[in-house]
């Protein structure tokens, strides 16, 4: 704009004021042109194209010459120096490539924290105390009480259907009706077995849903998420916040805004996923509150997959009661069993994660058939699958382990939350799932996303122990973290209630 | 407290995915309607001496003792929990790191090694572990191309890859064809051919995909073939995926040369980081139920991209302690290795011998569970469904489940894969009697 004032000069008198404005505003936008043309005729790096024929400085073509087939019979180094392309690095696919760009997310560089230095009481007394991995240890050695040593090879080597053998879908079907306290009888012919949640997460994720559609999923939510449903079949996920105020219970009313809103993007949604026991709160959903999301569903005519994977893991009081989706939906028509699928694992209730044994169950026929197609791509291992047939299918052992696990689970529970309160961090009500949320929020220095992340910084570099930020969680109000207990001994709770003082110190201190 | 609704008015069905539906999985061909027939009606020796042999199934028995014996006999560190010296039952049922326990990663790499004869090293921190080379297939088709894209595989090949390189990925199969003028290797021209035919239809190719051994010839890629591939790959500047499933599986050592060793002498990383390669124990050791497949990459970003996307394809922990042991036993892989082989190639000897006698033909192989069979010369009509229809007749007359060369897309008519190896050899012979009664019957006519 500084050229107009001076051309306005020079044209004064002729037109004046018009052509003083036109003709540098015309030139400047000429040059413009010119020069963004000149940019495009640069060099790509685009290697689709580098070894087309079009461009007249390719030495060789893209079809072999004479002397490239006789070539054949050179040397290998002299074949292969293409002087054109040395040094062309070959690309991979736009889905890698957005996985490489992203940087890691506290949840996973916690991990790795941990895993570099980890605590144990003896051997590391200053290492970092895991509490951001949901696994429970607490009741494995029942488990390992249970195996036979020795299997003989025949009858597990071979090729087995893909979702699993029947004998062991009976088996957690049993389990899973056993979590219901036998309210709901699960039909083993509904369940497809695969190696995790993870697994079966991202099947439903894939038969449920195209490119480019989207679920519903109440935040807080288990950071496990993005990977399994996003990532490699391009659905997204629209987060519906749940607030503190309203003890973060899911309101169909802020469903039913972020549908509209949704749609009125063009965003196709095709489900709503939900977590029952909650990750990270760990509160049971009632009857009332899953006739409403069911009602919900049916009304938009969308799916509901409910993540049961804690069904086993209920430590609250007597009235504390773990309600499937399947029990609601046992009770409807055809027409709206067929959304709803649940998605099971025997990694937290049993603590077998190492052994990759995940499940979907649906009451929707395609979906089954599809399902169990999709899993010769991430099947269950044959040995361990009768590992887990003769482990779990002994009745004595899986009376006494839901009944211990329970007990264990309670003590734990009790004693992180009391030593947390004489902390003065208070924690929502948890029933079920191997975590605790509390509230830190007078802890953060500022009341941001920022603060919180700080503050986890803290916690992993100063008080040496991982726990999982909201944020992780796409919990929309920043200070609250999700410590995860069930990998603690009672020992170890002294040890990390000292620890989360000595952060509280500094924290009070600053602020 | 949310309050129930009344809305009960939508009788719309809920509706799934493209993905769900398609029927791009391919397993409604000839190679999976066999199998079918063959569960409906399995032949045993003893209890059901007229039922369908299963000789569509590319599945190792014949070794299977040695490994029983071992497992048996090193029970306490080859077995599952509760011995004194390896980590007990606690630490593996709790292990879920995607990086794979390192033991057995080691293991894995001085197997692979030990294959190839210690021509190649491999990195045990390049090796990404999947349930099975179906996944190690799929999922590197995820990271190396787009959908829409292609990769470029030869023909004949694997009927599964229709599933595994394209269901889920929406990545395209170009086909390389080969025929048997000679011996169904790659040449340059096909190669061209191909490349070209995605061009013009605006598809962008991403890859080479081979198996070496090939499946479903038997037969090795020779050595100047593999050079030209790697050369081509750079010109393009595509990725070169080398499937070895088989590569245990070849009848002398000397004859296979792995991709590996090509690279092994190329120090141009922009020429390594292309190549990849597939390989599992479900075909050399006769273990599918374990779900055990590798990918071995030369690229940092693939593995590292691929480490992560095995999250959804774990190889149980329990499966790998199980064998970690067994597979860095040198002294036993070294035995394995060659008795293997060595019957392997005695099974294939006489099979093509008690063909050849039948007046069959077939292609000359060296590896692989199974033979290229050649019965164009029985075919009415030179034609697909011709082929199809002999198929037919196979099955249901001579109750021999075999894989029609179409299902394998192969562009000449009248080829079979017939499997040898998942049988004992009284069974064996009686397939073969069976075709010799077949064939006698043919030529009275």
């Amino acid at each position: 704009m500084r050229v107009i004032v001076p051309l306005q000069g020079v044209v004064q008198g002729r037109g004046g004021l018009v052509l003083g404005s036109v003709i540098p505003c015309a030139f400047f936008y000429f040059l413009q042109f010119y020069l963004k043309r000149n940019r495009r005729d640069e060099p790509v790096p685009d290697p689709a194209n580098q070894s087309s024929a079009s461009s007249p400085n390719n030495s060789g073509s893209s079809s072999p010459t004479q002397s490239e087939l006789t070539g054949l019979s050179r040397s290998l180094s002299r074949v292969i120096l293409s002087p054109r392309n040395s040094g062309a690095h070959v690309s991979v696919s736009g889905r890698a490539n957005s996985i490489l760009k992203g940087g890691d997310s506290p949840y996973h560089v916690g991990l790795k924290r941990v895993a570099d230095d980890p605590y144990d009481e003896l051997g590391n007394p200053d290492g970092i105390i895991e509490l951001g991995l949901a696994q429970n240890k607490l009741s494995s050695d029942l488990v390992s009480d249970q195996n036979s040593i020795g299997l003989s090879l025949s009858g597990v080597a071979s090729y087995e259907p893909s979702d699993g053998l029947m004998e062991l879908k009976m088996v957690v079907a049993k389990l899973m009706s056993a979590a219901t306290k036998n309210v709901v009888c699960f039909d083993p012919s509904q369940l497809v077995l695969t190696s995790g949640a993870a697994s079966a997460m991202e099947i439903l994720s894939f038969c449920l849903a195209d490119s480019g559609n989207a679920f519903l999923v109440p935040t807080p939510c288990s950071p496990g998420f993005d990977l399994d449903v996003k990532w490699r079949n391009g659905v997204e996920i629209i987060h519906v916040p749940c607030r503190s105020s309203d003890n973060f219970n899911i309101s169909v009313t802020a469903l039913d805004r972020t549908f509209s809103q949704a749609k009125k993007r063009g965003v196709r949604i095709r489900g709503i996923i939900i977590s029952n026991p909650s990750n990270p709160m760990g509160s049971l959903l009632s009857r009332e509150n899953l006739y409403a999301l069911l009602d919900f569903a049916r009304e938009k005519n969308i799916h509901i997959i409910s993540n049961e994977i804690f069904a086993c893991s209920i430590h609250g009081d007597e009235e504390a009661e773990f309600v499937s989706i399947a029990e609601i939906a046992d009770t409807e028509e055809n027409l709206d069993k067929e959304r709803v699928h649940i998605v099971y694992d025997l990694s937290k209730d049993l603590s077998f994660p190492g052994l990759r044994a995940g499940a979907i169950y649906s009451f929707n026929e395609n979906v089954l058939a599809a399902s169990r197609k999709l899993t010769t791509l991430s099947p269950v291992s044959s040995p361990s699958q009768h590992l887990l047939m003769s482990t779990i299918s002994k009745p004595e052992f899986f009376q006494t382990y839901v009944k211990t696990n329970r007990q264990r689970l309670q003590r734990i529970y009790s004693e992180f939350v009391k030593g947390l309160k004489s902390l003065g961090v208070e924690c929502t009500r948890s029933n079920g799932g191997l975590f605790c949320w509390a509230d830190m929020r007078g802890l953060i220095s500022s009341y941001s996303e920022k603060g919180e992340i700080e503050l986890w910084n803290k916690f992993l570099n100063i008080g040496k122990f991982n726990v999982t930020p909201g944020s992780c969680c796409h919990c929309i109000e920043p200070g609250w973290f999700r410590f995860c207990f069930s990998n603690l001994s009672e020992k170890d709770v002294l040890v990390v209630m000292n620890r989360i003082r000595k952060v509280c110190i500094t924290c009070k201190s600053q602020n | 407290m949310m309050e129930r609704s009344s809305n009960n008015n939508n009788n719309n069905v809920v509706e799934l995915s493209r993905v769900a539906v398609s029927d791009t999985h391919g397993e409604d061909s000839p190679y999976f309607a066999g199998w079918k027939a063959y569960d409906e009606n399995p032949y045993d020796e003893s209890h059901n001496p007229s039922g369908v042999i299963q000789m569509g199934l590319a599945e190792n028995q014949v070794s299977f003792d040695l490994l029983e014996t071992y497992l048996e006999k090193k029970n306490p560190e080859g077995s599952m929990w509760g011995s004194k010296g390896a980590p007990g039952f606690r630490e593996n049922a709790l292990f879920q790191d995607y990086h794979g326990l390192k033991t057995f990663r080691q293991a894995m790499a001085s197997f692979m090694e030990q294959i190839r004869g210690g021509k190649a090293r491999f990195d045990p921190d390049r090796i990404v572990l999947t349930a099975g080379a179906t996944a190690a297939n799929e999922l590197l088709t995820f990271i190396l191309a787009d959908p829409n894209d292609a990769l470029l595989v030869p023909t004949p090949y694997y009927p599964g890859f229709d599933r595994d390189l394209r269901w889920r990925t929406g990545v395209k199969i170009v086909p390389i064809h080969c025929d048997s003028s000679n011996h169904f290797q790659i040449t340059p021209e096909a190669l061209e051919s191909a490349y070209q035919t995605a061009r013009d239809a605006n598809i962008r190719v991403r890859g080479v995909l081979i198996t070496n051994p090939s499946n479903p010839l038997g037969a090795t890629v020779q050595k100047k073939v593999l050079e030209y591939l790697l050369d081509f790959c750079v010109r393009k500047n595509i990725h070169l995926v080398s499937d070895e499933i088989y590569s245990g599986s070849v009848f002398h050592a000397s004859e296979f040369t792995s991709v590996a060793e090509i690279v092994e002498n190329i120090d141009d990383v922009s020429v390594k980081e292309r190549v990849h390669i597939v390989y599992s124990l479900s075909k050399d050791l006769g273990l599918p139920g374990f779900r055990v497949g590798t990918i071995y990459s030369y690229n940092d970003n693939v593995v590292r991209t691929a480490r992560r996307m095995s999250s959804f394809t774990l190889v149980s922990s329990q499966t790998q302690h199980m064998l970690a042991s067994m597979l860095s036993d040198e002294e036993f892989t070294d035995k394995y290795i060659r008795i293997n082989r060595e019957r392997l190639r005695r099974r294939y000897e006489i099979i093509v011998e008690g063909l050849k006698k039948a007046g069959i033909e077939c292609l000359k192989g060296n590896a692989g569970l199974f033979c290229w069979m050649n019965l164009g010369f029985l075919l009415e009509k030179k034609t697909k469904d011709g082929e199809l229809q002999l198929w037919d007749v196979i099955l249901k007359e001579l109750k021999l489940n075999i894989s029609p060369g179409t299902s394998c897309h192969c562009s000449e008519v009248g080829w079979f894969r017939v499997c040898f190896a998942n049988m004992s050899e009284n069974t064996l012979e009686i397939a073969l009697k069976r075709i010799h009664e077949f064939m006698d019957r043919r030529r009275r006519f």
